[in-house]
């Protein structure tokens, strides 16, 4: 069967050994930046795409893939021992996993949080390995109206799911197609709001944009109030969960898995919204509900089960599609350019061992992390006693290094500096920047397939709800954004993201 | 009178850049929706930026007040002197002394930093790069470069 051809192409190319080292690499430092608080996996990914120019193009995603899905792991370890979320989708994690940590049950919590994740990377997997093939062969019938239809869905996905308020998110997004138009007209020629500046002519360069918006900005953040971090951490005894534990995280798991492979899907950090939706699924339906908040292990163990499927399964628009979900993805998408692969369904057959290969490297990067982390739980807490004040200059430091070496471009310096001060501007004043990156990306690409149906149409607006693909999507996009506007799910929602915060 | 300072400031500055990116799309061959040209698409874009920048402010008329919170001055300053000096100084001095210098500038935009700290973490800083970029990583940038007359 083709499956287990593909899959075991997939093997082949992830248990190289070069590809072992890089996936190592990659959750290693994926769980540093998760366990640090202050840079997240969006900077740290930015600042290791110089790395990957020296690096074949399957073995740069398949680390920069463990960065991601290895930040979700470590912010998990700090949420629970220190009740510092080092991400935001382990901040549900926090409220039930510190209560463990306060009643001496530390042990139990870490390994709850670790074997669940790996129990649900391992079916996202799965998920990955049986749902790719046939959504990228109904991609390939894609026009370009559904393109269009399919982008504008993610970018109100991803407004939906923002922190705050949602005209703000909205804002975020238009201002980041904007930035993305920046440079040549790709039909005519003509360049675009270059102002003078011959380094333009090919666009901002998206690390620029990256590194200032997430890096640079968020330093600014938390140089606002510089405390210490009193990180009192109490000695981790006995890992192993009990067999009654054990018993009571089975079906939170399965629910947990199924509900983040789900939600994963969705752009604009469908795994953050999956770990809460978890969390209160069990609540609600668990025996034990009412011990919720009070440190329960159901509590830990379903919404790192859903942010781990989610985070796997993030990756199915970008593999079948070439469309990123979330910021990260974005960076992803701009790796493969820069390695000449364009992102689309083409890659399943024209990269098969790219493919497979970063598909399967998922795995074994899960198991790495369970293997890596539980053991090593006292050196990544050591960690956090690192003062801030150390990390940014290193920050500063890859990032500038980072920048310069996409394109050799002194300009693109200059520009990191100006975008560092508007992304602080636009944080202090409540935007969330993850929207603007994701239109940013999505700029050229929007605008495009606009272009193309339109031709295509003789200039008929109405091709984009006649074709019922596309309809279907935008009928989605305005359900999406109805329902976020509906009173009772706007006051949910600020709920939500209230407990996130 | 009292509004939020936080909504008007963010919907002023989606105002501002609307703007200027309006103002740039209408020198541009603006098309048909046939066949759109360049500045088609970017002023449509540009004219929405500028009315969601507009229910911004109006809505933060509206709001309460929400306190701004301190501004880290220093840092501001020397966080976006650091990529600039680094772009200024890495064709001329080379890999070496621009990194060394993002690390000094950086490092003193803490208030706890020390100074035989910042000096440390400058050349301790200083040497993982080079050892990560240039002798790992092979990348294309000169350890030193021509103003030391190298």
């Amino acid at each position: 069967m083709d499956l287990f051809a593909n899959l075991g192409l997939g093997f082949e190319t992830a248990f190289t050994l070069t590809n072992i080292l890089y996936c190592f690499v990659g959750v290693f430092l994926g769980t540093l930046v998760g366990v640090l608080p202050g840079i997240g996996p969006t900077a740290t990914i930015a600042m290791l795409l110089p790395i990957t120019l020296a690096l074949s193009p399957v073995t740069s995603l398949i680390m920069l893939a463990g960065v991601y899905y290895g930040a979700q792991y470590g912010g998990s370890t700090t949420a629970i021992l220190v009740n510092l979320p080092g991400e935001s989708s382990s901040a549900v994690t926090a409220i039930d996993g510190y209560q463990m940590a306060r009643q001496g049950r530390a042990g139990p919590a870490l390994a709850a949080a670790a074997l669940s994740s790996f129990f649900a990377g391992t079916v996202a997997t799965l998920v990955l390995v049986l749902f790719a093939p046939p959504l990228t062969a109904i991609a390939l019938k894609f026009g370009s109206a559904e393109y269009f239809s399919l982008m504008v869905l993610g970018l109100v996905c991803s407004v939906a799911l923002a922190h705050g308020s949602i005209v703000k998110a909205i804002g975020m997004v238009v201002l980041g197609l904007l930035l993305g138009l920046v440079g040549t007209d790709i039909y005519s020629g003509t360049p675009r709001f270059a102002l003078g500046f011959p380094e333009l002519a090919d666009g901002i360069n998206f690390v620029t944009v990256a590194v200032g918006l997430f890096g640079i900005a968020e330093i600014l953040r938390n140089l606002e109030n510089e405390t210490e971090r009193d990180v009192a951490v109490r000695h981790v005894t006995g890992l192993m969960p009990t067999r009654a534990d054990l018993r009571r995280i089975v079906m939170p798991v399965l629910r947990g898995t199924g509900l983040g492979s789900i939600l994963g899907v969705l752009p604009g950090g469908g795994h953050i919204l999956a770990a809460f939706a978890a969390y209160t699924l069990e609540r609600r339906l668990g025996r034990h509900g009412a011990q919720f908040g009070k440190g329960a292990i159901e509590g830990v163990a379903a919404p790192e089960a859903a942010n781990n499927a989610g985070a796997q399964t993030s990756f199915i628009p970008l593999l079948t599609l070439g469309i990123p979900s979330n910021p990260v993805m974005a960076l992803m998408v701009g790796a493969m350019i820069i390695k000449g692969i364009v992102p689309g369904p083409n890659v399943a057959t024209e990269e098969p061992e790219l493919f497979w290969g970063v598909i399967v490297s998922m795995w074994l990067g899960n198991l790495l992390l369970v293997v890596l982390n539980l053991p090593l739980i006292g050196l990544w807490v050591r960690l956090l006693r690192i003062p801030y004040y150390i990390l940014f200059p290193a920050i500063l430091a890859f990032g500038a290094i980072g920048v310069f070496s996409v394109r050799g471009n002194v300009f693109d310096l200059y520009a990191l500096a100006l975008f560092g001060l508007l992304g602080y501007a636009l944080v202090k004043f409540d935007c969330e920047p993850a929207p603007l990156l994701l239109g940013f990306v999505l700029g050229p690409m929007l605008e495009e397939h606009l272009r193309r149906a339109m031709i295509i149409s003789r200039g008929d607006p109405l091709v984009f709800v006649q074709r019922p693909i596309s309809a279907g999507l935008l009928l989605l996009a305005v359900a999406a954004f109805a329902i976020v506007f509906l009173p009772a799910v706007a006051r949910k929602r600020e709920d939500v993201f209230h407990e996130e915060a | 009178m009292t509004f939020n300072v936080k909504d008007v400031a963010a919907g002023l500055i989606f105002i501002g850049l609307g703007g200027l990116f309006a103002a740039g799309s209408i020198t541009l061959e603006l098309g048909t929706p046939l066949r759109m040209g360049p500045g088609f698409f970017p002023l449509i874009l540009a004219g929405f930026l500028i009315a969601i920048g507009a229910a911004i402010v109006l809505q933060g008329l509206q709001h309460a007040p929400a306190a701004v919170g301190l501004v880290p001055w220093r840092g501001i300053v020397l966080l976006t002197a650091a990529p600039i000096v680094f772009g200024a100084t890495i064709r001329g001095l080379g890999l070496v002394l621009a990194v060394a210098l993002v690390a000094a500038i950086s490092a003193f935009a803490s208030r706890r930093m020390s100074l035989p700290l910042a000096a440390a973490v400058t050349v301790g800083l200083t040497l993982f790069c080079v050892l990560i970029f240039h002798y790992g990583l092979s990348l294309p940038i000169r350890l030193f470069g021509p103003w030391l007359g190298t």
